[in-house]
């Protein structure tokens, strides 16, 4: 892995050592090392398989380390219909995982709930936790997985290296405020 | 569908005809398909009779239906058992009309232990109270859900927010 862009201004003396900002050196360790959680509860997990799979490689962005516990991930990713029933089960997989961390929502129906419009079928996750990047389709095709993983990385290099919450994007349901 | 179907729900007609009588209220005979319309009280009469003489060993599915708005019916609610013989290769369905301020209907767990779920499915949806049932508690809805989503009164898109996390417990520790 080169020195990219975002180690700039980095400058490199005949000694060989090279010196850079720590905001920056933070960055470029968090962007390429996103460790996702797949949140997997319907045929969106089947593409985001795909997307990791050798075809389409999502390691190629630093984020093939899929974590099946909060506590190692730092990007969850969720991909699927998501119920009441299911809801606080969200709630708490986020509430445990270490910050920084990070959301995508994946698809139609966490984005918005899908064609469920019912009594069962939550309208939307960034009702539960606040979500960075939205994927839209029905499922999604793994390239969209990636360039919601680009447009994440992007995100990570604009952000201050000790923002602990992004300002959300939309009013959280009381129940799952924080206190 | 096999090609003596036609005869074989004939005989099952008649014979459940001669042991319930008038009980046997109707019969609905379309698309190849038979449906028993029987009294509420002889209900899990007519279901062991099925089991246990007429081999009907699988008990595929109960639904509940809310008849509001629809031409023509007796009471408020129905209540539909999808029954299937694996021997004869049958199907055959149940049908019995529940009014709405006295839901109580006999449990078939006796009969069918799937019927525990599927009962419990059905109370969920529609309120059905199954008598004898050792554990009628929501199955699939979260258990701070209040009302009967299938009913047509319900709201169509009134989700109900929960605040804690619902496991099945429960449900594995229960004996078998």
């Amino acid at each position: 892995m080169g020195i990219d862009q975002t180690l700039l201004p980095a400058t490199k003396d005949e000694t060989g050592i090279i010196t850079t900002r720590l905001d920056e050196i933070v960055r470029w360790g968090r962007k390429n090392s996103l460790w996702p959680l797949p949140f997997g509860t319907a045929c969106c997990a089947i593409e985001f398989m795909g997307a990791v799979s050798s075809k389409f490689d999502i390691s190629r962005f630093g984020a093939e380390l899929v974590r099946f516990s909060p506590r190692q991930a730092d990007l969850v990713l969720v991909a699927g219909t998501i119920n009441y029933k299911l809801a606080p089960v969200l709630k708490r997989i986020y509430d445990q995982m270490a910050d920084p961390k990070y959301v995508i929502s994946m698809g139609a129906c966490a984005c918005s709930g899908g064609f469920y419009d019912n009594y069962a079928t939550v309208q939307g996750i960034d009702q539960i936790v606040p979500v960075d990047v939205f994927i839209p389709g029905c499922p999604p095709r793994p390239e969209a997985i990636l360039h919601a993983i680009m447009k994440l990385q992007e995100r990570i290099d604009t952000e201050p290296v000790t923002s602990r919450g992004r300002p959300r994007r939309h009013e959280v349901v009381e129940k799952f405020k924080d206190n | 569908m096999t090609r003596n179907d036609t005869e074989r729900h004939d005989a099952l007609v008649l014979e459940t005809r001669s042991r319930f009588g008038d009980k046997l209220l109707s019969v609905d005979r379309s698309y190849g398909d038979c449906a028993l319309i029987v009294d509420l009280g002889v209900v899990h009469d007519v279901l062991a009779f099925l089991k246990n003489a007429r081999r009907f060993d699988l008990l595929m599915d109960i639904t509940g239906i809310d008849c509001t708005n629809l031409p023509a019916h007796r009471e408020r609610f129905e209540l539909s058992y999808n029954l299937y013989s694996v021997p004869d290769d049958l199907r055959v369905r149940v049908e019995t009309a529940v009014p709405e301020l006295e839901m109580n209907v006999p449990t078939a767990i006796d009969l069918w232990k799937s019927a525990n779920w599927a009962e419990r499915e059905a109370f969920e949806m529609f309120g059905f109270n199954f008598v004898g049932h050792p554990c009628l508690k929501r199955l699939l809805t979260h258990h701070e859900f209040n009302g009967f989503p299938l009913r047509k009164d319900y709201p169509l898109m009134a989700g109900q927010w929960c605040s804690v996390t619902s496991d099945l417990s429960d449900e594995l520790n229960e004996p078998r």
